[in-house]
């Protein structure tokens, strides 16, 4: 069983490249059964958006 | 050679004034003067002349100060990116319970209408503020991806990382920023599951 600590390290890796058949497997039966991994998933992955937002922000002169 | 030693003895609080004034350090710089004086007696035979024993004394003061300056920027550098990258992870291994399991009190708890905080110029500034607090090279690594859109390959190879050390840099970024946008604007993580 995945620990949550291993999953989050999952999670991050999953934005930056193709997670293998195994991994995908045990990440996706962790997020099953943990609604704080769940949160931390949408979370990091907001954090893209975030970024992009913020960029246009800070380039559009701050307002 | 008497007269030699006492030659380079007399070039001694010049060579003093140089070394501490680039190593901004007296007892340093009276270190590097000591040992250029000791090589250069040891070496004595090598020389001829005024003009040549002071250039010569005066490059071996100035590579011993380079390698202290050197040896000083790599742990100083390298020290203080490696307190900070540590006191970070320090702060995420602090979420969890000796199995890696969330600690009921930090379990990561949906954020409250996470849209509509980016339509407010006040959040951003939160982000802004968050990003300056990552350690400078885990910022660095995070933007090259997150603004400049970069492939992880990319960034690794230009800042000679390992490919894992990136993830490792990335994960560290991803975690710090949920953290400090969680207690900076989305409330603090209550403890109810």
């Amino acid at each position: 069983m995945l620990t949550c600590k291993k999953a989050t390290h999952l999670m991050s890796a999953s934005l930056d490249r193709p997670l293998n058949r195994r991994e995908r497997f045990t990440l996706r039966l962790h997020l099953l059964l943990c609604r704080g991994c769940r949160a931390f998933r949408e979370q990091i992955g907001l954090l893209r958006e975030i970024s992009a937002g913020f960029a246009r922000w800070r380039d559009g002169g701050r307002e | 050679m008497s007269s030699a030693a006492e030659l380079i003895a007399g070039f001694r609080p010049q060579m003093l004034k140089f070394a501490r004034l680039q190593l901004q350090d007296d007892a340093a710089g009276e270190d590097a003067v000591q040992e250029a004086i000791e090589a250069a007696l040891a070496g004595l035979d090598r020389f001829a002349g005024r003009a040549a024993l002071k250039t010569w004394l005066f490059t071996i003061l100035r590579h011993k100060i380079i390698d202290l300056l050197r040896e000083r920027g790599r742990s100083v550098q390298i020290s203080s990116l490696e307190r900070e990258d540590e006191d970070m992870d320090a702060a995420f291994d602090a979420l969890f319970s000796a199995s890696e399991h969330w600690r009921p009190d930090s379990r990561p708890q949906p954020w409250a209408d996470p849209h509509a905080a980016l339509e407010q110029r006040q959040f951003w500034l939160v982000f802004e503020t968050c990003l300056e607090a990552l350690p400078a090279r885990t910022a660095r690594v995070f933007m090259m991806r997150e603004f400049l859109g970069l492939e992880t390959d990319e960034i690794c190879s230009t800042l000679a990382l390992t490919s894992s050390h990136c993830h490792v840099i990335l994960h560290r970024a991803r975690a710090g920023l949920r953290q400090c946008l969680t207690r900076g604007w989305f409330g603090s993580e209550p403890a109810p599951c």
